[in-house]
C-alpha cells in the first residue's frame, strides 16, 4: 500500500493521531530546550556534518585503518556486502558457539537485514532486550520509530501484550508495574544468554574500538553477561578519531530526546580474557547510496530520530506508514535506493516544510533530497496515467499566457456558478473536508488591465 | 529601481484581492511598480510533484517577462523561493542568474530593500501569523524553532508596526499547515489533520485574524474554516498592511 493509503488508515482513530502527535511533538520540544542552551550547538552541527563528509570521501581507507586496529585488539572482523552476507556470518558465529540462546540490544541494522526470523529459523531464541523493542518483538511488529520503536502503543497495549505473553496482573497500565515485570523478565534473558549482539553507534578508526549508546544499560547487560559478543554495524558509522566522539555523543542524545547525553555511552575495545568479541561491517546498499552524489550525505546520518519527531506528517501518520525499517524523513530518502518502486511513494509523504533538514545534528539536505527523488521517481517508476496527464498539461498552460488565461475564466466560472453538490463530488479529494475559493468574477489580470484604461481615460 | 510584480497564478485567478492589495501597497510606498503582461506561474506545483521537466516552460516565460527588472516582488515566499532554488533546471544565462537573484517575497522587499517598518497602516484585530515553511526555512524570512541563534520574523516585525495588532502566541510557532501543494490531495487524511490541528492552535489562542506571506497556504486553512464555520478570519499580509481600519 501506498504512504498515503496506510496514512489514511491510520487516521481513521483522530484521538490515537492526536496522542501519537503529542507524544513525538513533547520529544521534539525536549530537543529544543536542550539545544537552545548549548553554546555553539549550530558550530557542532557544522562540525558533525563536516567529519561525517570526510569521513565518507576517505572511508575505504578510514575502513581499513579501524579493521586493522580492531584485529591488534584482539577483536574478530567480518565484511558483509549485504544482508544475506551479515545473517549468515552472525548465524555461523553463534554455531560455532553452539549457542541457542541469544540477547540483542537495538540495532537498525539487523532490522534492515531480518536477522531476527534468519535466526528463529534454525531454533535460536533471539531476544531483544532494549523495552521498545521487547514490546514490539512480543507484539509481531516492526519498529515505528528508530529510537522510540514502540511510540505507536500506549500503556494500555502494553498492559495487555504483558498479560498474554508475560504472565503480568492487570495493572491499567501502570508503567512502574509494567517496566519493572520486564525488568525480571529480560534480567533472566541476560543471565541464561550464550551471545550478545548489539548495534553500534560509533565504529572509531584510530582505536579499533567503538560506543554503544542506550538509556536502559542494556547492550551492557548483554555484553557483560555473554561469552560472545558481537557487534554489527553499517559502513557509515566509522569516525576517524576518538576525539570527534565529543562532538557525536553531544550531538546524538540533544537531538534524540534532549537527554545531555544517554545514560549508558559504553566503549568497547576488545574481548575479556577467554571471551570472544567479533565485529561484522555492513554495507547492503551503502556504497550504491554513497556513489549518488545528491544522496550520499544520507549516510550522515547518526539514528536520531529527531527528523521523525518535527516531521508534522510522521506524527500524524505513524512510523508503520512508511512500511521501512527506518520510517520518516530520512527513511523517505534512504529506503528509495534501495528499492525505488516500493518507496515511491514516500518521498512524496511530505509538504517539504524543511524542518528536518534543520533539525537534523548532522545538516542533512533531507527535504532537497525529497525532492531530488520525485525527479527520479516520476522518471522511472509507473505513475498514475492522471497525474502524468496533468501535469503535461498543466506545463504546456502554464507556458503560453493565453491558454493560462482561457483556464482560469472556466475556472472561475465553474466555482461561481456549478452547484457545490457537483464541486465537492468524490471526484474532488480537495473538496471532501475543505472548501474551494469562491470564484471572482474578475481576474487580478482583468482587474488590472481596467484600471490601466482608466488611467489612460 | 525598476520593480516588476510577479503575481502567482492562483492568486491571480482565486485571490485578485491579494494582488490588488500588494500593488496598492507598493505604490503608497512610492515604489514605481510595472505588471509585466502574460504573467503565468513559476513553475512550482510541476516540479515539486517530480515533474521539473514539465515546468520548463513556466520557468522561460517567468524569465522572460521579468528580465529587465532590478527587484521582482510577489506576494509569495514559496514562489519566490521556487524560483531562486529550482531554476537551475535552465541554462544558467545572465538573465536568469539575475532573475533568480533578484526576486524577493514582500515582506522581505519591504524591510530589508526599501528599509521601511512603519508605514501608518492600522488594523485592530487579534492577528495569529502562519509561517509559511518555504518563505521560513528557504528564504529565511524569520527564524525556525529548530536553529539555535538569533530570533527574528520579518512578517512580525511589519505587524508590529501596525497600529491596533494584537499578535497572538501560538503553541507550536512555526509548524506546517499541510498545504504542501499536490500534497494536500495525495495525502488527504494527513494535510486535513495538520490544517485542522493548526487552526485550532490559533482559536486557543484567541486569534481573529490568521495572516501569512502565503495565500496557498491560507487557501487551504480557509477551506476547512468556511467547512467548519469556524469564527476566523483569513487574510494575506499584504491585505492587512494595505489597511487603514
Amino acid at each position: 500500500m501506498s504512504h498515503s493509503q496506510l496514512a489514511s488508515i491510520f487516521n481513521k482513530d483522530e484521538k490515537k493521531v492526536d496522542w501519537h502527535d503529542k507524544a513525538l511533538w513533547f520529544v521534539r520540544h525536549k530537543r529544543d530546550l536542550s539545544v537552545h542552551n548549548v553554546k555553539g550547538w549550530e558550530e557542532l552541527r557544522n562540525l558533525g556534518h563536516g567529519i561525517k563528509a570526510h569521513m565518507l570521501s576517505n572511508l575505504d581507507n578510514y575502513l581499513i585503518e579501524f579493521e586493522a586496529n580492531a584485529l591488534k585488539n584482539g577483536v574478530q572482523v567480518h565484511w558483509a556486502a549485504n544482508a544475506e552476507e551479515h545473517n549468515k556470518i552472525v548465524h555461523s558465529i553463534i554455531k560455532e558457539n553452539k549457542a541457542k540462546k541469544v540477547v540483542k540490544s537495538k540495532s537498525m541494522l539487523t532490522e534492515e537485514c531480518h536477522l531476527n526470523p534468519h535466526l528463529e529459523a534454525d531454533g535460536i531464541e533471539v531476544i531483544d532486550t532494549d523495552l521498545g523493542e521487547r514490546i514490539v518483538q512480543l507484539a509481531k511488529e516492526p519498529p515505528s520509530h528508530i529510537v522510540l520503536p514502540a511510540i505507536h502503543k500506549n500503556k494500555h497495549e502494553v498492559d495487555e501484550l504483558f498479560q498474554e505473553h508475560l504472565g503480568t496482573k492487570p495493572c491499567d497500565g501502570d508503567p512502574q508495574y509494567l517496566t519493572g515485570e520486564a525488568r525480571k523478565h529480560l534480567r533472566q534473558k541476560f543471565i541464561e544468554a550464550d551471545v550478545a549482539i548489539t548495534g553500534v553507534n560509533f565504529a572509531i578508526a584510530d582505536t579499533g574500538g567503538f560506543v554503544v549508546c542506550t538509556n536502559e544499560g542494556n547492550a551492557d547487560m548483554g555484553a557483560h553477561l555473554a561469552p560472545v559478543h558481537i557487534a554489527c554495524m553499517g559502513v557509515e558509522k566509522i569516525i576517524p578519531k576518538q576525539e570527534h566522539l565529543g562532538v557525536f555523543l553531544r550531538l546524538l542524545a540533544r537531538s534524540a530526546t534532549g537527554q545531555p547525553i544517554t545514560t549508558y555511552s559504553s566503549h568497547f575495545k576488545k574481548p575479556r580474557k577467554g571471551e570472544k568479541m567479533h565485529i561484522v561491517i555492513v554495507d547492503n546498499g551503502r556504497s550504491e547510496q554513497l556513489s549518488r552524489p545528491d544522496f550520499r550525505a544520507s549516510l550522515h546520518c547518526i539514528r536520531c530520530g529527531a527528523c521523525m519527531n518535527t516531521c508534522p506528517i510522521y506524527r500524524r501518520s505513524g512510523g508503520h506508514s512508511y512500511d521501512a525499517t527506518i520510517p520518516g524523513p530520512i527513511g523517505s530518502i534512504l529506503s528509495p535506493g534501495k528499492d525505488l518502486t516500493k518507496h515511491s511513494t514516500l518521498p512524496f509523504a511530505s509538504t517539504l516544510c524543511g524542518s528536518c533538514s534543520d533539525v537534523c545534528p548532522v545538516k542533512i539536505d533531507i527535504h532537497a533530497q525529497l525532492y531530488k527523488w520525485r525527479q527520479i521517481i516520476t522518471k522511472e517508476t509507473p505513475q498514475p496515467f492522471v497525474k502524468k496527464q496533468s501535469m503535461k498539461a498543466m506545463g504546456k498552460i502554464f507556458a503560453k499566457p493565453s491558454q493560462f488565461e482561457k483556464v482560469g475564466k472556466v475556472a472561475r466560472w465553474s466555482l461561481r456558478n456549478l452547484p457545490k453538490s457537483l464541486i465537492n463530488s468524490k471526484l474532488n479529494t480537495w473538496g471532501q473536508a475543505r472548501d474551494l475559493p469562491s470564484g471572482p468574477k474578475q481576474s487580478f489580470d482583468q482587474w488590472y488591465e481596467e484600471r490601466q484604461n482608466n488611467k489612460k481615460d | 529601481m525598476k520593480v516588476g510584480l510577479f503575481i502567482p497564478c492562483y492568486i491571480n485567478q482565486l485571490y485578485p484581492q491579494v494582488g490588488k492589495a500588494t500593488l496598492e501597497l507598493l505604490e503608497k510606498l512610492n515604489v514605481q511598480v510595472a505588471y509585466p503582461s502574460g504573467q503565468t506561474c513559476c513553475g512550482q506545483p510541476m516540479a515539486n510533484s517530480g515533474y521539473e521537466s514539465d515546468s520548463v516552460g513556466a520557468c522561460n516565460n517567468f524569465v522572460e517577462l521579468f528580465k529587465g527588472f532590478d527587484y521582482i516582488v510577489t506576494p509569495s515566499g514559496s514562489c519566490a523561493y521556487h524560483v531562486k532554488k529550482h531554476y537551475n533546471i535552465i541554462p544558467q544565462s545572465e538573465d536568469v542568474i539575475n532573475v533568480r537573484n533578484n526576486v524577493y517575497e514582500l515582506c522581505d522587499f519591504i524591510l530589508n530593500v526599501l528599509k521601511i517598518k512603519d508605514f501608518g497602516a492600522s488594523f485592530p484585530y487579534k492577528v495569529g501569523v502562519h509561517k509559511s515553511c518555504h518563505g521560513l526555512r528557504g528564504l529565511r524570512l524569520g527564524s525556525c524553532s529548530e536553529v539555535v541563534g538569533e530570533r527574528y520574523s520579518y512578517i512580525e516585525e511589519l505587524l508590529q508596526h501596525t497600529k491596533g495588532v494584537e499578535i497572538m502566541p501560538l503553541k507550536r510557532s512555526d509548524e506546517c499547515c499541510g498545504f504542501g501543494g499536490t500534497f494536500a490531495v495525495t495525502e488527504e487524511a494527513v494535510s486535513v489533520k495538520m490544517g485542522k490541528d493548526k487552526i485550532k492552535d490559533h482559536l486557543d489562542s484567541g486569534v481573529e485574524v490568521i495572516t501569512a506571506t502565503d495565500t496557498s497556504c491560507l487557501m487551504h486553512l480557509e477551506g476547512l474554516v468556511t467547512r467548519n464555520n469556524q469564527p476566523l478570519k483569513v487574510l494575506h499580509i499584504a491585505e492587512i498592511l494595505n489597511s487603514n481600519l
